[in-house]
């Protein structure tokens, strides 16, 4: 049997603040196994955007391990894709030229880097924007071109942080469906935070929910519903059930 | 650029200032050599040709070797800044006391040293022109967004491929500002530093017309020297926006256009 993509081993980290110190994790273990589609919600604050700095090796943990693929390296940088929380494209870089950032830091020449970010930039839905600036894009374009950029690092686990947080509902929908379709297409690992209820339960396999300040986790929920994943289901009891279920553990309901 | 609207109405203030330049001349008949009439000082210009066409080019040569000389230090010094924190602290404050020290003070130490020619001039222009340069320069390095450096860090990156894909293309914006500040002053300069420690040059015909009371020729240097500068603004300006795309976009004008304030 493979190993798990990703494992928490009783993780803390608590930051020092300017004036106080802030316990951001606190005891938090978890698995993610290959080709699983995992989402973490919690309260804004409870240390999810943490969670993923953490895996990127762009903080050490206070106490507990961190395990990429089984291992437990000391040096994380680059080892999973990574889309942080603001798309961060480089506003004097078209969109074919942000997207190989990573196969041009993995020493790749930027002619052969070009060459293969076209050949996947239509399952992007990109083609005919690779020339655009960042600037010229819709939310919804500069959204799918930071996360072809994550894509194109060409690691099988994709740690995605609120990719669709800030778009309107209409874009959101449609770019939660076709993200579903490129990661059974691209069979990847994908660890995906969101704070909306129905994201985390239409996207997932499992949704890990995380307390607030310090965040522990609460709970795992597992979603039982097939895939390939339709709007429709929204409308089934068995999804309302887990949504309500959520919504209860984030103490929101009735 | 909208022609139209960006370049009639400083061409009519100017004809209109040069109108009235020439009616008080008229109306006050004040004396040529305290205030000659624009017609004067055209024909001071094409009587003394030969001289300004020399004078020109000096000043342009020591001009260019000046700016050459305070590009290289000013980016040299903006570069240790940003590699070495302590470099930054030590070096500061003497940086700008450099820019408070009086050019008339140090002109005739610069002379007993170089004597009277080029070197005191470039000396000056390069003192007057490596500060905005090493200051916007030394600003825009530490201008990209922590979260952008953090992202490559994660993907990976070296510290020098993340100066060199981030830091320094960010730093380019506020380079050309520092560029067009330094270069707006270097002709000015030059010319100072002709006049107190040259032998040939614009400032030099202007100090030679000023001993001898031609004030139409002094009219003159100075409309030249004006001009060079706005020339070299211009051409500044122009490499500007074709090495920036990306900052002049026409979204981003169009922004600034739909706020009404560009
Ligand atoms: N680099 C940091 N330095 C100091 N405090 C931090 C840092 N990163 C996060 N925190 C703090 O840790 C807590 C959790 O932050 P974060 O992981 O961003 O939460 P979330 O993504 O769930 O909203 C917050 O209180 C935040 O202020
Ligand atoms: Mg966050």
């Amino acid at each position: 049997m493979s190993s798990p993509c990703i494992e928490f081993r009783h993780v803390s980290k608590t930051f020092a603040g300017a004036k106080h110190i802030v316990p951001a994790l606190e005891d938090v273990s978890f698995v993610v196994q290959p080709g699983e589609f995992v989402t973490i919600i919690g309260p804004s604050g409870s240390g999810k955007s943490t969670l993923f700095n953490l895996c990127v090796g762009l903080f050490e943990p206070d106490k507990g391990e961190i395990l990429i693929d089984g291992e437990r390296k000391r040096n994380r940088a680059g080892m999973v894709g990574y889309m942080p929380q603001r798309d961060l494209l480089l506003p004097w870089r078209s969109v074919l030229d942000n997207v190989i950032i990573p196969l041009e830091i993995q020493g790749i020449p930027r002619k052969v880097a070009r060459q293969r970010a076209l050949e996947i930039l239509p399952h992007f839905g990109l083609k005919t924007f690779e020339n655009e600036y960042p600037s010229a894009l819709s939310g919804g374009m500069r959204q799918r071109a930071a996360l072809l950029r994550t894509w194109l690092m060409g690691r099988s686990t994709l740690l995605l942080d609120e990719p669709f947080g800030a778009l309107d509902a209409l874009t959101r929908k449609e770019l939660q469906n076709w993200l579903l379709t490129v990661w059974q297409e691209f069979s990847r690992t994908v660890l995906f935070i969101t704070h909306d209820v129905e994201e985390a339960v239409y996207l997932a396999d499992r949704v890990i929910v995380l307390s607030p300040r310090p965040g522990k986790i609460k709970l795992e929920l597992t979603v039982d519903l097939p895939h390939p994943r339709h709007q429709s289901m929204t409308t089934e009891p068995e999804f309302g059930k887990l949504v309500r279920e959520l919504l209860t553990e984030l103490g929101v309901n009735t | 650029m909208n022609w139209r609207r960006d370049f009639i109405p400083p061409t009519a203030l100017i004809i209109f200032l040069i109108l009235s330049w020439f009616f008080v001349t008229k109306v006050t008949g004040l004396k040529p050599f305290i205030l000659p009439t624009p017609l004067d000082v055209i024909e001071a210009g094409l009587r003394t040709r030969g001289l300004l066409l020399d004078a020109i080019g000096t000043t342009l040569l020591s001009t260019a070797i000046g700016m050459t000389l305070a590009l290289l230090t000013g980016l040299g010094i903006a570069t240790l800044m940003d590699l070495w924190p302590l470099v930054r602290r030590a070096l500061y404050p003497i940086l700008v006391a450099s820019q408070t020290v009086q050019i008339l003070a140090i002109a005739p130490i610069l002379v007993i040293w170089f004597g009277f020619g080029i070197m005191p001039t470039i000396f000056i222009v390069v003192l007057s022109c490596f500060f905005p340069l090493a200051v916007s320069t030394a600003d825009g390095l530490t201008s990209a967004d922590p979260e952008l450096l953090a992202l490559l860090r994660a993907m990976g990156a070296t510290r020098r491929q993340i100066w060199r894909m981030v830091r320094l293309p960010a730093a380019l914006p506020s380079f050309f500002s520092g560029l067009r500040i330094a270069i707006t002053y270097s002709v000015v300069a030059a010319t100072v530093g002709e006049w107190v420690g040259g032998s040939s040059g614009l400032g030099m015909y202007m100090l030679r017309s000023k001993n001898a009371l031609a004030t139409d020729q002094v009219f003159v240097a100075m409309l030249i020297t004006t001009l060079l500068s706005i020339a070299l603004f211009m051409l500044v300006y122009g490499i500007e926006r074709i090495v920036l795309p990306w900052y002049y976009s026409a979204q981003r004008k169009e922004q600034w256009d739909e706020m009404g304030i560009y």
